[in-house]
Order: structure tokens, then sequence, then C-alpha cells
């Protein structure tokens, strides 16, 4: 961690005197639960951390999720259980036995536009990312930078079944986003970008391997931002949505009826190689811009299951694409598309779409706007439902929607608004590692 | 105590609880290897033996029970290793030293092996039985022998007839943790609780040698357990949660010992069950902790399981190894009721041991009808656990209908030394049975 932290640490900004709503016992600040008797006390993340405190001291930073993969927090806060200051070495509080969040368990970017350093700078694009409720870790990773044209995100998700899934979601997206910085600032074309950003990430991550036994492996997404146009690229099932600022989802865009919308690849096979040569589909309605290599999207695609049949099926979540030692050679399918109107990219893992799998889920989700955003209440102040204005605040509501649905998988979304609030200045940020986490 | 055995400590559980879940069971096994060899670690450890035989009336009804404890006695004394401080005791209305003479302990050496031999062979039998007192002079010889191994071999044919329980445990209670002691009874007139409570209360086994003729080798295997302890005074440390209770710790192999009343407050929310001495053994207890409900996900140490020598006071604990028992909850119902094997397989070990003695004292008591389902109870949880022993020992007091479901017949004469020695019995327990390892589903991906 940096002298970064010090900015962004949620306990510091946090007032000093709460009490527990259920039993009137003293809450200590970063508390979740009440030590006395267990009420939750704070919604988490707690509302204070909300963007604007995260760049502070470091106004060009770009913002990203530390990549010591496996670390504990830093030392010196309190346990958020119990507010005990005593943690020991294996992570667990000495007073009442928390295991302490780990730093991966939530993060939380923000990514400003460039700015000369004074007057308030919109967001140009934010995620966030969560354990959920179920898995013991985060093995989940993202990645947001900007380049010189634009925003580059990165999504990746650790294979559970592979070993050490959570090092190989995080050199995908690490060794994706900057690649793809990289090249599109030395003037590559954002699709040949985006395939050697992918393929750049599939040797990193094959690299990880330590033998035949031991291959790391995760999913890969990335988009990417420049003038008018979009850029996806994709290996497994985490997927990219466009969803329209006017609303309108596209009538193709299939809900629970099972229709479905052709994907941007539709006449290649999940097994051949090149997919789309960037035809710039132009995007209208809100719809999922990404096709998954997946045993579900493969039987949906010969017909023979219908998506919720797909769905339910036991082997849905099996994948016929990744980055790994094991994964043969890897083809990086690739589409770019000009949107027509304002909108937001959203690159998300299936730990979001699983519940919200329709483009339309995900809209109403936005459009019900704070309302919708309860879950174990507290008082959380507006989680946002404008992408252009909040994005972090959008991204946080949907990993709170996914959490409040049953948070079975690792949650990941990316929040890109379109047309961007300003274009980032020309450089390559440094990168900085940021997190706020949030036990539970 | 320079060449400690390596201690490793592994929990067995399954941390998943279900929403609202709050008892957490762990197994602790606790394992001990000499590095280099047990016999060079046991040789270098401090250690002291006191033996203590009953000498009352009936030892000479028949006189063989006098002699086989004399020639045991002797068998023990050969045993002990050189340098080994010795007494030993002859027990009745009162205790008397029997070698050395005027009290304290003697260094085993080829002279003093045979002075006390020679003593042994003058004993002769007569008066009653107060086993306090006995123990009491055995921890007067002790007292100039701290910090060493301190072992004690009691033999008894008798109850304790000539002193108020009261007295006993008066003495028990000043004794515990002061010396281990393991006991005896001889023969079929002794009482099965009573000596199963001092054994418990001073960490010590019991057994019971119904014939005198299995003295000798019975003396032998005692004396050569004890001098092969490497570390004396070895504690369970049991931390827990501020927010937790702890509700049970029951050592569950070699035998089923409750050591939750044992429990002395060592460390802020910290305990420590003493264990005695140890070798290059392996034991296992079964810990149960009750923990506040907590968030699906939230992920608890429900408790911090630390063998240790505990230090002199103000003096720091010596961790010899450490293991986290955890809770977290689930709201996946296949990982919440999943029952860790070796959790039920102990669990149900337990309740062998309780059902076997209560069936055993309803016999007693003429209630017919419990003894009859307790046993059955107990022939089925045998044959679950795989402890063919004590299944052949029940096989004495019952005739088994059907052993799937317990059906039983009591059998209309038994054995006293049978009923005894399943009684003494009951709480030995075997371990899990191999291969009942744990399945966890893979995920695809996640």
């Amino acid at each position: 961690m940096t002298d970064d932290q010090n900015g962004a640490d949620p306990v510091g900004a946090k007032a000093a005197e709460l009490s527990c709503p259920s039993c009137g016992e003293m809450v200590y600040p970063g508390e979740i639960f009440c030590e006395e008797c267990g009420h939750r006390v704070a919604d988490a993340p707690p509302a204070e951390q909300a963007g604007t405190g995260s760049a502070e001291g470091r106004p060009d930073a770009t913002i990203r999720q530390s990549s010591s993969s496996a670390g504990r927090r830093a030392g010196g806060r309190p346990c958020p259980g119990c507010g005990g200051t005593a943690i020991d070495a294996d992570g667990y509080c000495e007073t009442c036995g928390l295991r302490q969040p780990a730093e991966r368990d939530h993060v939380e970017i923000e990514l400003p536009a460039a700015g000369d350093g004074n007057g308030a700078r919109p967001v140009i694009a934010a995620g966030a990312s969560d354990r959920g409720r179920r898995y013991p870790r985060n093995e989940d990773a993202l990645a947001i930078a900007a380049h010189s044209a634009g925003v580059a995100a990165v999504v990746a998700d650790g294979v559970g079944s592979s070993q050490r899934p959570e090092d190989a979601s995080r050199t995908a997206a690490d060794t994706g986003a900057a690649e793809l910085v990289a090249l599109l600032d030395s003037g590559e074309d954002p699709e040949d970008a985006t395939r050697g950003a992918a393929l750049s990430a599939a040797a990193a991550v094959a690299a990880l391997a330590t033998s035949p036994s031991d291959a790391p492996s995760c999913t890969y997404v990335s988009a990417v931002t420049r003038g008018p146009a979009v850029t996806v690229g994709w290996i497994g099932d985490s997927r990219v949505y466009w969803l329209s600022a006017d609303g309108a989802v596209d009538p193709g865009e299939g809900g629970a009826d099972g229709a479905r919308e052709p994907g941007p690849d539709e006449a290649a096979g999940p097994d051949e190689a090149e997919v789309s040569t960037g035809d710039m589909a132009e995007l209208g309605p809100s719809r999922r811009l990404t096709e998954d290599d997946s045993w579900a999207a493969f039987m949906v695609a010969q017909g023979s299951l219908t998506e919720a049949e797909a769905e339910e099926h036991p082997n849905a979540h099996v994948i016929t694409a990744w980055l790994g030692a094991d994964a043969g050679q890897v083809s990086p399918h690739v589409a770019t598309f000009r949107p027509a109107g304002p909108g937001t990219l959203l690159v998300c893992s299936d730990g979001l779409w699983n519940y919200f799998p329709a483009a339309r889920d995900i809209a109403a989700l936005l459009a019900a706007g704070p309302g919708a955003v309860n879950g174990t209440g507290g008082p959380a102040p507006d989680p946002g439902h404008d992408p252009a204005a909040d994005p972090l605040g959008v991204a946080r509501a949907l990993v709170r929607h996914a959490l409040d649905a049953g948070g079975r998988d690792n949650i990941t979304v990316a929040v890109i608004p379109l047309p961007s609030p300003t274009a980032p200045q020309s450089r390559i940020h440094e990168s900085t590692p940021q997190s706020t986490e949030q036990p539970r | 105590m320079s060449e400690q055995p390596q201690f490793t400590v592994k929990i067995d559980q399954n941390k998943f609880l279900p929403e609202g879940g709050r008892e957490v069971h762990a197994i602790v096994s606790v394992e001990a290897t000499a590095e280099g060899g047990v016999a060079a670690a046991a040789s270098t450890a401090k250690a002291s033996e006191v033996i203590i035989i009953d000498t009352s009336g009936s030892m000479s009804y028949p006189d063989t029970k006098l002699r086989a404890a004399v020639a045991a006695a002797q068998v023990a004394i050969d045993t002990l290793r050189d340098g080994v401080e010795f007494a030993v005791i002859s027990g009745s209305n009162t205790a008397s030293m029997v070698y050395p003479q005027h009290g304290g302990l003697v260094a085993a050496d080829a002279q003093s092996r045979q002075k006390a031999k020679r003593a042994l062979n003058g004993l002769k039998a007569s008066g009653g039985t107060a086993i306090g007192s006995w123990l009491r002079l055995a921890d007067e010889l002790f007292d100039d022998d701290r910090g060493g191994i301190r072992h004690a071999i009691l033999l008894t044919d008798g109850k304790n007839q000539h002193e108020t329980p009261e007295e006993l445990d008066a003495v028990l209670f000043r004794c515990g943790g002061r010396f281990v002691c393991d006991c005896r009874g001889v023969g079929t007139d002794w009482e099965v609780a009573e000596l199963r409570k001092i054994a418990s209360a001073l960490l010590g086994s019991v057994d019971i040698v119904a014939d005198p003729a299995g003295l000798v080798a019975d003396f032998q295997a005692m004396t050569e357990a004890a001098m092969g302890k490497a570390v004396a005074d070895v504690a369970l440390r049991v931390w827990t949660p501020q927010t937790a209770s702890l509700r049970f710790v029951k050592q569950v192999m070699p035998s089923v010992e409750d050591l939750t009343g044992k429990r002395v407050e060592s460390a802020p929310q910290a305990g420590d069950y003493p264990l005695g001495a140890w070798g290059a053994e392996s034991r296992d207890y079964h810990i149960c902790v009750e923990v506040p409900p907590g968030e699906i996900g939230k992920e608890l140490r429900a408790a911090w399981v630390k063998l240790v020598v505990p230090g002199a006071p103000g003096e720091e604990a010596q961790v010899l190894a450490s293991g986290n028992v955890l809770a977290q909850w689930t709201d996946d119902e296949v990982q919440s009721t999943r029952i860790n094997p070796r959790v039920a397989h102990y669990t149900g070990q337990a309740e062998l041991a309780s059902v076997i003695q209560e069936g055993l004292q309803a016999r007693k008591d003429g209630d017919l009808d419990t003894a009859t389902a307790r046993l059955g109870r107990a022939v089925v949880l045998a044959d679950e656990a795989g402890n063919d022993a004590i299944t052949a020992m029940l096989r004495k007091v019952v005739d088994v209908v059907d052993p799937a479901t317990g059906t039983v017949r009591l059998k209309r004469n038994v054995d006293k030394a049978d009923e005894m020695e399943l009684d003494t019995r009951s709480s030995k327990t075997v371990r899990t049975r191999k291969d009942e390892t744990l399945t966890t589903p893979r995920p695809g991906k996640h």
C-alpha cells in the first residue's frame, strides 16, 4: 500500500460518535456489526468513502486495485467486527475472532478525467469488485486505465477449479490494461490493440503455470473507448453490455423468454479464431455486446436449449475458452461498435449477470433508481443510478444488487459512461494501488 | 527436556454453519513424534515414579494377589531407567513407606533397585483401604521433585471403605495436576466408578486386571509408557472470541475424558486444560464452541487451540503447536449440513461410553428395560465406530438378536469380571476408520 491509503481511509472520514440502533451500545468507527448484540450497524461499504476522497493528494492518479493479490489489510486498522486493534498474524481479530477482510474482498476504482490539477474533474470510468457472500476470497480482478483518447477496462474472473485463480485474474487484468494503453498510445488500431492485449494477457497467465497440474486460469474481457467507437474483446463468459441512456432495450435482447440477440460474431463458432472484422455495428438500444464462450451459449446456439434452460443447467458455468497454460490456442473475439447516442458500457463478471442476465434486467435496476437499492438497510445515501454523473455509484449499486440477490459468486462491474465527460490527457498514468475494503 | 518431540495439531471440522447456526464442533488431533528416536528423547527427561501397592487384608485372599502385586512392582522397578527418582508405598488404613524406609525419593540404580525389591518381598497384607491417604503420601514424596515428569501407579483390590468420599475428593483436588496416576483394579471387588474418578482427576488411565497373573505384564507396560514421556505438564490452551462460550472440551482418544471442568484461566479469553505428560503418542480432543450467529459469508476463528507448556507464574507459556477452529456462515445447505466424519465418529463413541455405563448401572439397579435399551444402542454404536474390542466385550453381557437395530437380550449369567471389564473399558475409543475423507465438490468456475 502507499501513502494514498491515508487519504482514502474510510475510518478517518467517519463520524466518531455512533451507537447501535438496536441496543444503544457504542459503535466504533469502521465497525459493521455491533459487538454487543451483533446487529448490523453500517451498510458496507460505508458511504463516506464515496468517490471524492479517492484521488485525494494524487490528482493525476489512475486508480487501480492493489496488485498484491492475497495480502491482508494493512495493519493499524481496527477490526470491522468489534473495533479491536489486536489482529494476529493469521489475520484474525484477537477479540472477536473475525477473519479480517482481504484487500481484494471489496475493491473500488475511480478514474478521473485528466485535468490541470484545479477544479473538480469528472469521473470518466469506475468499477467495483466484491468477494460476494459465498466464496472465501475474491478471484475476480478489475483494471481501469486511461489512454490518450479514451478509457480501457479489463475484467477477469479466475477459474475456480484451477490452481491460484486469483493470481490468474490479477495477472490478466493488469497485463491486459497495461498492454491496451501501450498499444493504443503507440497508434495501434483498437481492434488490433484489443487482440494484442488479450494475447499478452493470455501469455502472462500461461506463464504462471509451474506444471501441467498447476495451471492458473481465468476469463478475460476488455472494453476500450476511442473517439466515437467502442471495441470489446473477450475469452470466456465475462461480458460487456451497452446500456442506452434513453432506456430503450433491444427487442431481440432476451429476458426470461429465452429469445436471444444475434451476437456480433454470430457466424463464428466458439472454436473459430477470427470473429469480427469490425464492421462498426451501430449501437442503439441496450444490449449485450459479447457472446459467451460457454457450454450454455453453445447449446443455445445449437438450438438444443433455450437460454433459460441452459442457465439452469448444472453445466451452465462450464466455459469453453479461457486463459491459462492448459487453454491451448487462445483466440480472442473482438468486435467494434459505434454508439448512436449516449449510454454506458458495462463490463462485468458472471457474479452480476447470473442474477441479471439480460440487458433489460440491468437497465431496469438502474431505471429503478436509488429506491430499489435497499438491501440490508442502513443509512446508505443515494447509491447512484446515473452512470454519467456517478459511475462508481452505479458500479456499487449493481454490486449491491448482486449481493442482495444472493452473492453466490465474486462480483465485478466496470462502468464507462459515453460520451466521456472529458477526454483524459495524453499520458500513461502511474498506477496507484487504491482500494476500499468491505468486510462481511 | 533437551530433546523435545515435535508436536503437531490438526483440526478436523466442517466450518460451515447454516444461517443462525451457533454450534461449532471440531476434533483436535495432537501428535508428537520424537526427532531422532523415542528412546533418545525419553532418556534425557527428568522423571520420578511412585508405586502404590494395596496391602489391605483382602490382598491375601487369595494370597496370589499380594504375591502377584509384589512381583509386578518388582518388574516395574526393573523397568525404571537409571536415574529416575522413585519410591514404593504400601497402602491400607494409612500409607507407609516400603522403600526408601524414611520417605523421599531415591535415584534408580542397581543397588537401590535391589533394596527396593527386597523390601517388597517383606510385605504383609492387613487392614483396610483408604486410598486418599496413600495418594497424600505420594504427593508429599513428589513435592521435592517439581518440574520433571511425575508418575504414580496405584494398585488396589477393594473399595475405598476406610475414609469418606469427601476425604478422597479433597486429596484428589489437592493432587490434581501435581502428578499423573494410572490406576489398576485387581480382582473384582473394587469399584469401577471410584477408580475411574481417581484416574480422571489425576489424568491417568484406569483398567482392570481381573486375574492377578496379568499384573506383571501390565505394570511393565505402564512403566515403559511412563518412561517414554518426554514433556511434563502439557496443556491445551483454548482461546475463544469474547462473544463465544466454550461448551465442552473432551479427550476422545485414546479414551473419552471430559476435561471441561478442568479449565484454568490462563490468558485473556483463554483457558488451559491440563493434559499431563506426553511422549511419542497422539491423542484427540473434541471441542464444541457456541458462537453468536453471523451474516452469511462471515468467517470467524471460533477457537484458537494451542498445545502449551505453561510457564511458572509470570513466565510465558511455551507454545508447541497450534490450530484454528473456524466458523463460516453459508446459505448453501450442502455445505452446512455436512457433518465432519471424525466429529461424528467421536460423538458416537462418547455416546457409546455413556450408554454402556448407564446400561450397566441400570442392570445393577434392576431396571432391565433401560439396561436392554442402552446396551442395545451400545451394540449399534460400537459397530458403527468399528470398536471391535467393545463389541466383543458387549457380547459377553448381552445376546445380540439383531446388530443392525440393536435388539439385544441381557444374558442371565454374566461373569463379574466381564461386566467390570466392559464398564472399565467403555470409554476406550478407536480412531476413525481409514478413508472417511471429505469430498468437496469443486465448482466449475467462480
